[in-house]
C-alpha cells in the first residue's frame, strides 16, 4: 500500500487541524456563563450537521460543526433569542437543518399520526376487551 | 378468499409503495439551498493569494462584497485538502480570465485550511488567476450555508445569490451560467 | 476458476430455487407426494449451491483473486486476514451473497426439522422461502453479481471501507443482523403457509412461528446492541444511538416482533388476536425488507449507508409484491381468523398484553413515520426536512415510560382474573420500589421529567420482575427444602418460557438504566492542549503527553498519548487515534475508551497540530454505559432460556408446578398453554 499517500493525507489533515487549533481558543466555553452554555448545547442538539448527514452539530466531531456551535454561542451572547438563532440557520441551510421539523402546516402530520395511532389503537383495545369479556369463568 | 377485504388491504399498501418509489427518484444529498434569490451575505475578507495579471490584488487587501454592486461575482469555496477542488481548478482559472473584461469578478474562499497550505497548493496547481481570500473561523462559509467543498456561488448584479453549484464545476457550466446572468442583467443600470 | 464456480453455483441455485418453489407450491396444491419430495430435495440443493458460492467468495477474498469484481472492490493485499474474511459482508454484493447463504441455510434447517410433520404447512412454507430466495438470487446473478469478471485484473484493491475495518465488532454486528433479519423470513413463511394450506385454525404453525420469531428477535436484539456498541467505539462522538434511518430500520421490525412475542400468548391461551398476530408477523417481515431497502437504495442519507447500490428498484418491486400478496392473502382470509375464545375480566394479564401491543404499535408507527416523513414531505411539499433525535426523543420517551410501567404490571397480574385484592397485593411492593427509585433519582440530581419517569417506572418494573424470581424460589424452598440457588435454577428450568421472558425484561431494564444514566449524567469537555497540559472532567484528569505516528500495513495510525489521573494518582495511559486509510479522504476517528462497571472514560482525538505540539481532545465521562451491552446480553440470555424449553416442556412443567403449593391465588399462570 502506498505509505507515502497515507502520509500525505496525514499532512493534508494536519493542515485542517492546525487551522482549527489556531481558532479553537475563542470557541472554548465561557465558564462563567453556564446558562449560555446550556442554551448553546440545546440549540446545537437541534441542528443537523451539514457535513456528516446524521448527527447534530452538538454531537459531530467535525470542524464545521465546532464552528457552528461557536456561531450559536456568539449570536446568543449578542442578545439573539434561540428562535432567532434557529431562524438564522434555517435561512442559510433550509428547513433541512432542523432535526425536529417545525410543528406547523404539513409537518404536523409527523406529530399527529403517532398520537392518532394511540387514540385509535386505544379505542380498538377497549372495544376488544369489552367485546371479549365474558365474565369470570370461576371465582378467583 | 374475501376479495373485497383483500382489495382494501392492497389499496392501503399502494401509498407506501408510491412514497418509496418517489424516494428512488430523489437524491437525499442534493439539498436545495434556500439562498438563491436572496441577497448574498456580505463579507469583508482579506486577500492571501493575489491572483494574476489584470485580476491581481495586493495581499492583505480587504475585499468587500458590497464594493461589487453592479458586477457579477463568482465565489468559489475551496481547500488544499479537498481532492475534488483539483478537478475544477483549471476551469475556474480560465473562466475567470475570460470573463474579467465583461465585469465578472472571481474570488476563491479558503475553507477550513491554513494560509501557507493554500499558497503551496496554488503553486502546485500552477497558479490561480483570481484572488483568494481567507475566511477566518469559516464564518462566511456558514453564512453561505456551506455543506462542503467545493461549492460555487454566483452573485448577480443586484447583489443576490443567483445560483449555487455543489461539487466541481466545469468551464462549460461556468460560462453557461455567467452568460445567462450577464444577459439578464444587461438592461439593468 | 473460482469465478466460474461461484457464478455457476448462483445461476444453478436460481434455477433449482425456481423449480423448488413451483414443485412445493404445486405439489401442495395438488397433494402430489412426488412433487413435494423433489421440492424438498430442491431446498437442500439450493442451500448446497449457495454455500458453495459463499465459500468460493471467501476463497477468492483470502486468495486475493482480483479478477473477481467483489474482491477488486473490497480486497487488498495489505488488509489483515481477519478483515479480509469479514469483508464478505462489507459491501452490497457480498452482503446479499451472505444473505442468501443464511436464508437458504434456514430454509434447509426448517425443512429438515419438520420433515416428519404431516400436512401442507411445511411444503407451503418451504415454497414461500424458495420464492424469497429467488428474489435474492436474481439480485446475485443480475445487478449485484459479486462474481463479475474484472479485466484487466488489477494487481491490488482498495481494501474494505475504512469504517468497517477499523473495529472487530464489524465481525459480529452484520452476521447477527442478517440472522435477525433473515430469520424473520421463517415465521413469515409459516404464517403464509398456514393461510395457504387452510390449516389456519390448527395452532401448530403458531408454535413454529413463535419459536422462530423468538430466535430471530434474539439475533436482532443482539445485532442492534452490537451496532450501538460499534457506533460508540468507532464514530467518535460518545453516543450509541442517533435515530439514524438505518438504525431505525433495524429497530422497527424488532418492535413488531416484540409485540408478537407478547400477543401470541393471548392467542395461545385465549384464542384471541389471531388476525392481529398474523398481521404482526407479515408486517415484521415486510419491515425487514423495507429496512434493507432503506439501507441499500440510498433513498435516505445515513451515516451507516455502506452498501448502497443500484438495486433499489429491485427491492421496491419485491416490497410491492410482498406487501400486496401477503396483505391480500391475510385480509382475504381474515374471516377465518375469528376469535375462538374470550377474556374473563378486563383486569388481567391478557389486558396488559393488549396495552403492551398498543404502545409497541404506537412506537412502531412513530419511528416508521418519522423515518419516512422526509420522503413524504418532499413528495408533498417539495421541501427537504429532517427528522432526527430531538423529534424521536420527544415522541417516543413517553411511550417508553408507558412500556416500562406495563413491564412491571404484566408479570404482577395473574392471567384471567385479577381481583382488586390481588392487584393491590401484587402491585404495592413494586410501587414502593418505584417511589424509592424516584426519590433516589431526584437526590442524584435528575430533573428532566422523562428521566424521572424512566427511573420510577424502571424501578417499579425491576421490582415486579425480580419479585417473580424471589417468590417462586421461596415457594420452592418451602415446598422442597431446596437451597436458594437450586430453587432458583429449578424454578427457571421448570418453566423456561416464562422466566426466560422475565430475564429478558431484566435485560431491557439494565439497558434502560445504562441509557438513562449515560444520557443524563454525561459530562464532557473539549480543549486544545499543549504537551503536559491537563483537562479535568468529572473525577478524571487527563494529561496530554505526545503525538506519535506509526504505519501499519493497511493504514497509518496517528495517536495522541494521554495519561489518566484520578484523585492525583495515575490510573493508566490511553491512546485516542486517527487512522488514515489510503482509500479515504477522511481520517477515521478511533476513540480510546476506558470501561469500568461504574462507567466509561471516552476520549476522542478531534484534531492535532502538525508538529505534535498540541492536540484537541474531547473527553467524555459516561456513567454506566457498559450496562447497555451487558443488558443486551441478558436479553439474549433470556431468549435462550425461553427457547430451551423443549417440546416435552408443557406436561413436565405442569406436573412440577402442581407440586408447588400456590404462592398466590392464581398459580395457573405457571403452565404452558394446554392444547
Amino acid at each position: 500500500m502506498s505509505h507515502s499517500w497515507a502520509l500525505a493525507l496525514v499532512l493534508l489533515f494536519a493542515t485542517g487541524a492546525e487551522a482549527q487549533v489556531g481558532s479553537a481558543i475563542p470557541s472554548m466555553p465561557a465558564r462563567s456563563d453556564s446558562a449560555l452554555e446550556a442554551t448553546t448545547t440545546m440549540l446545537a442538539s437541534e441542528l443537523r450537521c451539514p457535513v456528516c448527514q446524521g448527527n447534530s452539530i452538538q454531537d459531530s466531531p467535525s470542524e464545521l460543526a465546532q464552528e457552528m456551535r461557536s456561531v450559536i454561542r456568539d449570536q446568543l451572547r449578542a442578545g439573539r433569542t434561540p428562535d432567532e438563532v434557529r431562524a438564522y440557520f434555517v435561512d442559510k441551510y433550509g428547513e433541512w437543518i432542523l432535526l425536529a421539523p417545525k410543528a406547523e402546516g404539513f409537518n404536523l402530520v409527523v406529530y399527529l399520526v403517532p398520537i392518532l395511532a394511540i387514540v385509535v389503537g386505544g379505542v380498538v383495545v377497549v372495544r376488544t376487551v369489552r367485546r371479549s369479556t365474558t365474565g369470570p369463568a370461576q371465582g378467583a | 378468499m374475501n376479495w373485497k377485504r383483500a382489495t382494501t388491504a392492497v389499496a392501503m399498501a399502494i401509498p407506501v409503495i408510491g412514497i418509496l418509489a418517489f424516494g428512488l427518484t430523489r437524491d437525499p444529498k442534493a439539498i436545495v439551498s434556500p439562498l438563491p434569490g436572496k441577497p448574498a451575505p456580505s463579507f469583508a475578507l482579506s486577500v492571501f493569494a493575489p491572483g494574476e495579471g489584470a485580476t491581481a490584488l495586493n495581499v492583505g487587501d480587504t475585499v468587500r462584497l458590497a464594493d461589487h454592486a453592479g458586477q457579477v461575482v463568482v465565489l468559489n469555496f475551496w481547500a488544499s485538502w479537498c481532492l475534488q477542488c483539483r478537478d475544477e481548478h483549471r476551469d475556474l482559472s480560465a473562466t475567470a480570465t475570460e470573463y474579467f473584461d465583461k465585469g465578472v469578478r472571481f474570488y476563491g474562499l479558503l475553507y477550513n485550511d491554513q494560509e501557507s497550505f493554500g499558497l503551496r497548493w496554488i503553486q502546485e496547481m500552477g497558479g490561480q488567476t483570481y484572488p483568494s481570500l481567507l475566511d477566518p473561523r469559516t464564518r462566511t462559509a456558514i453564512d453561505y450555508g456551506l455543506y462542503g467543498v467545493p461549492e460555487t456561488f454566483f452573485v448577480s448584479r443586484d447583489g443576490r445569490v443567483a445560483y449555487k453549484h455543489i461539487g466541481p464545476i466545469s468551464q462549460r457550466q461556468l460560462s453557461q451560467k455567467l452568460d445567462s446572468l450577464l444577459r439578464d442583467g444587461a438592461g439593468a443600470p | 476458476m473460482t469465478r466460474l464456480i461461484g457464478a455457476g453455483s448462483l445461476l444453478l441455485a436460481l434455477g433449482v430455487a425456481i423449480y423448488g418453489a413451483l414443485a412445493l407450491m404445486l405439489g401442495a396444491r395438488r397433494r402430489h407426494a412426488g412433487l413435494l419430495r423433489s421440492g424438498q430435495v430442491a431446498v437442500y440443493a439450493v442451500w448446497a449451491l449457495a454455500t458453495a458460492a459463499t465459500l468460493a467468495m471467501v476463497y477468492a477474498l483470502v486468495a486475493h483473486d482480483f479478477s473477481v469484481k467483489y474482491v477488486a472492490m473490497v480486497g487488498s493485499r495489505a488488509t489483515p486476514l481477519f478483515y479480509t474474511v469479514i469483508s464478505l459482508w462489507g459491501a452490497l454484493e457480498g452482503s446479499i451473497l451472505f444473505w442468501i447463504f443464511v436464508l437458504t441455510s434456514l430454509a434447509a434447517l426448517v425443512t429438515y426439522q419438520n420433515r416428519a410433520r404431516e400436512g401442507l404447512l411445511v411444503p407451503y412454507a418451504g415454497g414461500v422461502l424458495m420464492l424469497i430466495s429467488i428474489f435474492f438470487l436474481i439480485l446475485l446473478v443480475g445487478p449485484a453479481n459479486p462474481f463479475s469478471a474484472v479485466f484487466p485484473v488489477p494487481p491490488d484493491g482498495p481494501g474494505p471501507n475504512p469504517l468497517l475495518q477499523n473495529h472487530p465488532l464489524m465481525a459480529v454486528h452484520p452476521p447477527l443482523l442478517y440472522l435477525g433479519y433473515v430469520g424473520m423470513s421463517v415465521p413469515f413463511a409459516f404464517a403464509i403457509g398456514a393461510v395457504l394450506s387452510g390449516d389456519i385454525d390448527n395452532d401448530g404453525w403458531i408454535r413454529i412461528t413463535r419459536r422462530w420469531t423468538l430466535t430471530a428477535w434474539m439475533f436482532l436484539a443482539a445485532a442492534i446492541i452490537a451496532g450501538m456498541w460499534w457506533s460508540y467505539e468507532v464514530l467518535g462522538w460518545g453516543g450509541y444511538w442517533a435515530w439514524d434511518p438505518v438504525e431505525n430500520a433495524s429497530f422497527i421490525p424488532w418492535l413488531t416482533a416484540t409485540a408478537f412475542l407478547h400477543s401470541v400468548m393471548v392467542q395461545e391461551r385465549r384464542g384471541l388476536l389471531k388476525l392481529w398476530n398474523l398481521n404482526l408477523i407479515v408486517s415484521t417481515f415486510a419491515l425487514t425488507i423495507l429496512g434493507t431497502f432503506l439501507t441499500r437504495s440510498g433513498v435516505l442519507s445515513s451515516v451507516h449507508a455502506f452498501s448502497e447500490g443500484p438495486i433499489g428498484r429491485y427491492f421496491l418491486a419485491f416490497i410491492a409484491i410482498v406487501l400486496i400478496a401477503s396483505f391480500a392473502l391475510v385480509a382475504g382470509n381474515s374471516e377465518r381468523l375469528r376469535p375462538t375464545g374470550s377474556l374473563d375480566t378486563a383486569v388481567s394479564r391478557e389486558t396488559v398484553f393488549l396495552l403492551n401491543n398498543l404502545f409497541l404499535s404506537a412506537f412502531t408507527v412513530t419511528v416508521l413515520v418519522g423515518t419516512l416523513f422526509p420522503l413524504v414531505a418532499e413528495a408533498i411539499r417539495g421541501v427537504k426536512v429532517s427528522v432526527g433525535e430531538p423529534f424521536f426523543n420527544r415522541m417516543t420517551l413517553p411511550i417508553c415510560a408507558m412500556l416500562l410501567f406495563l413491564m412491571g404490571v404484566g408479570p404482577a397480574l395473574p392471567w384471567r382474573v385479577a381481583s382488586r385484592d390481588v392487584v393491590r397485593r401484587q402491585l404495592l411492593p413494586p410501587a414502593i420500589a418505584g417511589v424509592v427509585a424516584l426519590v433516589l433519582s431526584l437526590l442524584a440530581g435528575v430533573r428532566s421529567p422523562y428521566g424521572l419517569a424512566a427511573f420510577m417506572f424502571g424501578g417499579f418494573a425491576l421490582a415486579a420482575n425480580v419479585r417473580e424470581f424471589i417468590d417462586g424460589a421461596l415457594a420452592r424452598r418451602r415446598a422442597h427444602g431446596e437451597s436458594p440457588p437450586v430453587a432458583l435454577a429449578r424454578l427457571v428450568g421448570a418453566n423456561r418460557r416464562r422466566y426466560g421472558g422475565y430475564l429478558a425484561h431484566l435485560g431491557v431494564l439494565t439497558v434502560t438504566l445504562g441509557i438513562g444514566a449515560s444520557a443524563m449524567f454525561r459530562t464532557e469537555r473539549e480543549a486544545t492542549l499543549r504537551k503536559g497540559e491537563v483537562i479535568e472532567v468529572g473525577k478524571f484528569t487527563v494529561r496530554f503527553d505526545e503525538v506519535t505516528y506509526r504505519e501499519e500495513p493497511q493504514r497509518g495510525v496517528l495517536a495522541a498519548w494521554v495519561t489518566v489521573l484520578k484523585g492525583g494518582r495515575e490510573v493508566g495511559r490511553m491512546e485516542p487515534r486517527m487512522n488514515f486509510y489510503p482509500t479515504s479522504d477522511q481520517p477515521v476517528p478511533t476513540p480510546a475508551v476506558r470501561s469500568r462497571a461504574a462507567g466509561d472514560l471516552y476520549i476522542n482525538l478531534q484534531a492535532f497540530e502538525q508538529d505534535g505540539s498540541t492536540a484537541t481532545l474531547r473527553v467524555i465521562v459516561e456513567p454506566l454505559v457498559p450496562w447497555i451491552w451487558i443488558g443486551g446480553m441478558i436479553v439474549c440470555l433470556g431468549a435462550l432460556v425461553s427457547l430451551g424449553g423443549g417440546k416435552r416442556e408443557p406436561a413436565l412443567a405442569a406436573a412440577r408446578v402442581r407440586a408447588v403449593p400456590p404462592v398466590r391465588p392464581t398459580p395457573v399462570g405457571l403452565e404452558e398453554p394446554a392444547r
